[in-house]
């Protein structure tokens, strides 16, 4: 049989901000979606980035031991899950090394492409882009239902979840939908954290580099005062 | 005094050992010292004397930001008995001495070199005294002058050209640490005592020049200790006898220091490894109750406060090289004890402290020794300070443990030696990055007038894609060349500064057998090793210039760069590295001395940058080397830890005078919590540390602040940053050196 390949974006050995400890992150390549404010959109193509085996790309995080062995490996993107296959057995392949394993995803793809991914991973990053299904539709190009469904299957299997939202303005940082999104959470055990994330210009440059129009080219960055309103819109309604 | 004596007084309640017996402080230490593994709650905040007088002190500082030099002592010289007692805020200092009777004033050194000091004066507008200059002029040779009377041709050909580039051979040599803690510990008398009988009993065989120049320093140490007594004395203290308390161990052991910093400028002056020395007395005066917590860290600020007012005068030329008035005031802290035990005491902790309540600042050079079993309270706490300061650099105790014990200490930036047993001859550095040219140009320099400095092997010609078989050939040749150039060259500097320039008090303080190393050290690491990749992997075609010599490069494809983990090409640092050291260990060393090799820049890699053409790694002209052992920047593009994987893999075997690699990060790229950016430093250390790391300079900053920095100095006096081996004030930086650091790869996650 012809050893399993996938397409990464890049790597990224010193991760910090996705999952717990220092994570050796792997971002693959290609994403369903179409978020405006995307930092990554040349990892957006599926037919981009390079290609490698699990056994290779094993090899390199494995060589990183010393440094993430109270952290972990994070699969992240793009969109890992569009590389069902791939993304879960290198999931399995890095917790059969030792490791603990985190799946950075928006949860978009059918649960029946998504479950064996999902259960070889220790903690789901995900990332819920609108609870409102228009409002996601406007921001990405699709609907929130299998996010959604994601959630639930975490929470029927008792799989850790850390939430994302990222924070745009004019777009998800109205109060009342902010509240409306903490108190859908709220019932959820399987939620360890909530992460929300400040949108940032910082992947902007990329936008141009691809020839690209950024279609928030005129969003500034929340202000912190803005965003720590943000954070008590959430908690009026998320209450942990 | 006789030891029955001591031990019911200044010894009391010490474990005895054989230390009683000879001159052993480790033998004190590991007897002595109490392992601390609490967190930091213990520690005291700043006292109201300590206050008044760093008050001062601050302000002199700024004003010395603002004039470049406070002021010089023109009418007296360097020595360790020169000068009156000299005062900050004589009524709150509770620990005493001045370089000189003031402050911030600058000590004229003449022995190193007249026209060197002349120079620096110039520089400020102050003139020497005439009377002095002029019987210095007539009656004295200096270290400067010897060595240029016997320097041959190609030595000028090859510093003129920048190949051996930042030689002690005009300004003192330092990396020397007196073994301070002798004084608190036993008194000078002991000490004196022990000097002479050495001298008495000294066995000879054949009177040969070797020998006549060891009697006499002998000589010269004993008068030097003398002199450090007169000098205490005129403080009004009799360091003739030991220590007794916590005051008094810290005020002798500065003392010690003192003299040398008013004896020497030496590039480095660092300290060694005292706080957990100092420890001992601590604990016996927290136990009986003499000292509470809060006196004892106003003893280590008031200590601290005199080491970061030690200056010494320096010439354009030198800061260009070493930039923001370093001192290299480097304490070593931390470290594992050979039977297992850490060696953390509390004033591990309050030493570390002082950054906190005077506030960050690059001296003293403060420098933890790592090891994974290391408490984890000390580790957080070292943390904790780093991303609040960047003043901190580390350095793997587990890899040096091995080598040279557990009472060593680190001289300058990452020269490990053992305390009083063992001292380097500094060699600055040599330009492989430039070698690499002379191996392509047949020894000719583009950069200067295609002089030829190496010597003429054949011209790798043509208008073809350069051979890498043919390149390490060439290369192989010109370094073997180079090698014996640059250790002749050490040779002569360091005959010549035993002869005039001889650091009397810090070898008092020494063993009368010592090991001696030669270090040599390599710039442009990074550029050779990609340099190298580039020829193998891709196709570099040489432009050439008029004479026919490659001035620049064209390179086609992409090849791999050192600093992604990628074997294929760290394997040729690698090579690089063990084939140079092997060279530079083939010669004859002064003095048979043991030749070791640093992978060190300290800011000179904007300086050897500068110097050096285009290389085939696409360089440009002129462009600044990466510090130390760093990648170069934006070339690490796997995040940090590829990159310290890279560094890592660098054997210290082979470069036993240490690997610097400087790593900036910006905050939120840490983590997001403050515990978790704490754990996640952690995890670095350890994970560098585990891997054979050597050295790391932590910095935790975000580069917009060092922008505003450059246009608004003002706004940030306190403002401190890791380079390469020492930690510096950013706004002290010459511009150049300052775009060097913002340039520099910034691990920064989004």
């Amino acid at each position: 049989m012809a050893e399993l390949t996938g397409r990464i974006h890049s790597i990224e050995s010193f991760g910090t901000l996705d999952g717990p400890g220092v994570r050796f992150v792997v971002f693959l390549q290609g994403c369903p979606l179409r978020c405006a404010y995307c930092h990554n959109p040349d990892s957006q193509a599926p037919g981009g980035g390079r290609s490698v085996t699990i056994a290779e790309l094993f090899r390199e995080i494995d060589s990183c031991r010393n440094f993430i062995r109270r952290g972990g490996v994070t699969l992240s993107g793009g969109e890992p899950l569009l590389q069902p296959e791939f993304a879960a057995a290198l999931l399995r392949r890095c917790r059969s090394g030792g490791y603990h394993t985190a799946l950075d995803t928006a949860g978009s793809l059918p649960l029946e492409h998504s479950r064996e991914a999902l259960d070889a991973a220790d903690l789901i990053l995900l990332d819920i882009k609108a609870l409102d299904d228009a409002l996601c539709r406007q921001l990405t190009g699709r609907g929130n239902a299998e996010t959604l469904a994601t959630l639930d299957y975490c929470e029927a299997a008792g799989k850790p979840v850390w939430i994302r939202h990222v924070l745009v303005p004019g777009l998800t940082m109205d109060s009342g939908a902010l509240s409306a999104l903490g108190r859908f959470l709220n019932p959820y055990r399987c939620i360890r954290r909530v992460e929300l994330l400040p949108y940032h210009k910082l992947g902007v440059f990329k936008w141009e580099r691809l020839g690209l129009t950024d279609p928030l080219a005129d969003t500034p960055e929340p202000s912190p005062e803005e965003v720590r309103h943000a954070e008590a819109s959430f908690h009026s309604g998320y209450r942990r | 005094m006789d030891q029955n004596v001591l031990k019911n007084t200044a010894w009391k309640g010490f474990a005895p050992g054989v230390w009683m017996d000879e001159v052993n402080v480790r033998s004190f230490i590991q007897k002595n010292y109490t392992l601390y593994e609490g967190d930091e709650s213990f520690l005291a905040g700043v006292s109201e004397k300590t206050a008044k007088v760093w008050e001062k002190c601050n302000a002199l500082i700024i004003e010395e930001i603002k004039k470049g030099i406070i002021d010089v002592e023109t009418d007296i010289i360097s020595g360790i008995d020169n000068f009156a007692p000299g005062y900050i805020d004589k009524d709150n200092e509770v620990i005493v001495g001045l370089q000189t009777d003031a402050p911030l004033k600058r000590i004229v050194n003449l022995y190193g070199g007249l026209r060197m000091a002349q120079s620096s004066l110039k520089q400020y507008g102050y003139t020497l005294n005439p009377d002095i200059e002029k019987k210095f002029h007539e009656y004295r040779k200096t270290h400067n002058e010897g060595v240029f009377d016997a320097y041959p041709e190609r030595v000028r050909a090859a510093r003129h050209a920048g190949l051996l580039t930042g030689l002690p051979d005009a300004y003192g040599r330092g990396r020397i640490i007196g073994d301070y803690r002798r004084v608190p510990l036993y008194g000078v008398d002991f000490l004196l005592a022990e000097k002479k009988r050495a001298k008495k009993e000294m066995v000879i065989d054949v009177m040969d020049s070797d020998h006549i120049r060891r009697r006499e320093e002998i000589a010269e140490q004993i008068k030097a200790l003398e002199e450090l007594k007169e000098m205490a004395a005129k403080y009004g203290f009799d360091i003739s006898r030991p220590a007794t308390d916590t005051r008094e161990a810290i005020q002798w052991l500065y003392f010690a220091y003192l003299a040398a910093v008013k004896e020497q400028n030496g590039a480095a002056m660092s300290i060694g490894r005292i706080s957990t020395f100092l420890d001992c007395y601590a604990e016996r005066d927290l136990e009986s109750g003499r000292y509470t917590e809060s006196e004892i860290q106003e003893l280590v600020d008031h200590f601290i406060m005199k080491l970061r007012i030690v200056r010494f005068l320096r010439t354009p030329a030198y800061d260009e090289l070493f930039s923001g008035d370093p001192t290299w005031i480097t304490e070593s802290l931390g470290g594992m004890s050979l039977d297992g035990r850490h060696m953390v005491t509390k004033m591990s902790y309050r030493f570390l402290h002082t950054l906190v309540n005077l506030g960050p600042a690059p001296e003293p050079n403060l420098t933890v020794l790592w090891s994974e079993r290391l408490p984890e309270n000390f580790k957080n706490f070292c943390a904790e300070i780093s991303i609040a300061t960047s003043s901190i650099q580390y350095e793997n105790d587990d890899l040096m443990r091995v080598k040279f014990g557990d009472d060593y200490g680190i001289a300058c930036c990452v020269s490990a030696m053992r305390i009083g047993k063992q001292m380097q001859f500094f060699g600055a550095r040599c330009n492989l990055a430039k070698a690499l040219l002379y191996a392509i140009n047949g020894g000719r320099d583009v950069k200067y007038d295609n002089l030829q400095v190496g010597p003429a092997i054949p011209l790798l010609a043509g208008d073809e894609y350069l051979n890498y078989d043919e390149v390490m050939r060439n290369f192989d040749e010109i370094t073997d060349w180079l090698s014996k150039l640059y250790i002749d060259t050490l040779n002569i500097i360091h005959y010549m500064h035993d002869k005039y320039c001889y650091e009397r008090i810090e070898m008092a303080l020494h063993d009368e057998e010592i090991v001696r190393t030669m270090a040599g050290g390599i710039a442009g690491l990074s550029v050779l090793t990609d340099s190298l990749s580039a020829i193998k992997y891709a196709r570099v075609r040489p432009i050439r210039n008029a004479a026919g010599l490659a001035c620049d490069f064209e390179i086609e494809g992409d090849f791999p760069k050192f600093g992604n983990n990628d074997d294929r090409v760290d394997r040729i640092a690698v090579e690089i590295v063990k084939g140079f050291e092997k060279k530079l260990a083939s010669h004859y060393a002064y003095r048979k001395s043991r030749p070791t090799m640093s992978i060190l820049t300290i800011t000179s890699n904007v300086m050897y940058g500068k110097k050096t053409a285009s290389t085939p790694d696409g360089r440009k002209a002129g462009e600044p080397f990466a510090p130390g052992a760093n990648p170069m920047h934006g070339r690490d593009v796997n995040g940090a830890v590829a990159s310290l994987k890279s560094v890592a893999k660098l054997p210290y075997d082979y470069a036993e005078d240490g690997i610097s690699y400087t790593f900036s990060i910006v905050p939120d790229s840490l983590g997001r919590s403050t515990r978790e950016k704490r754990e996640n430093l952690i995890s670095l250390l350890d994970g560098y540390f585990s891997e054979g790391g050597h050295h790391l300079n932590v910095n935790v900053l975000q580069r917009e602040m060092l922008l505003d920095a450059m246009d608004h100095p003002e706004k940030y006096p306190q403002l401190t940053i890791r380079v390469s081996g020492y930690a510096v004030n950013f706004i002290k930086l010459t511009r150049e050196q300052q775009l060097d650091v913002v340039n520099r790869t910034f691990h920064k996650r989004f």
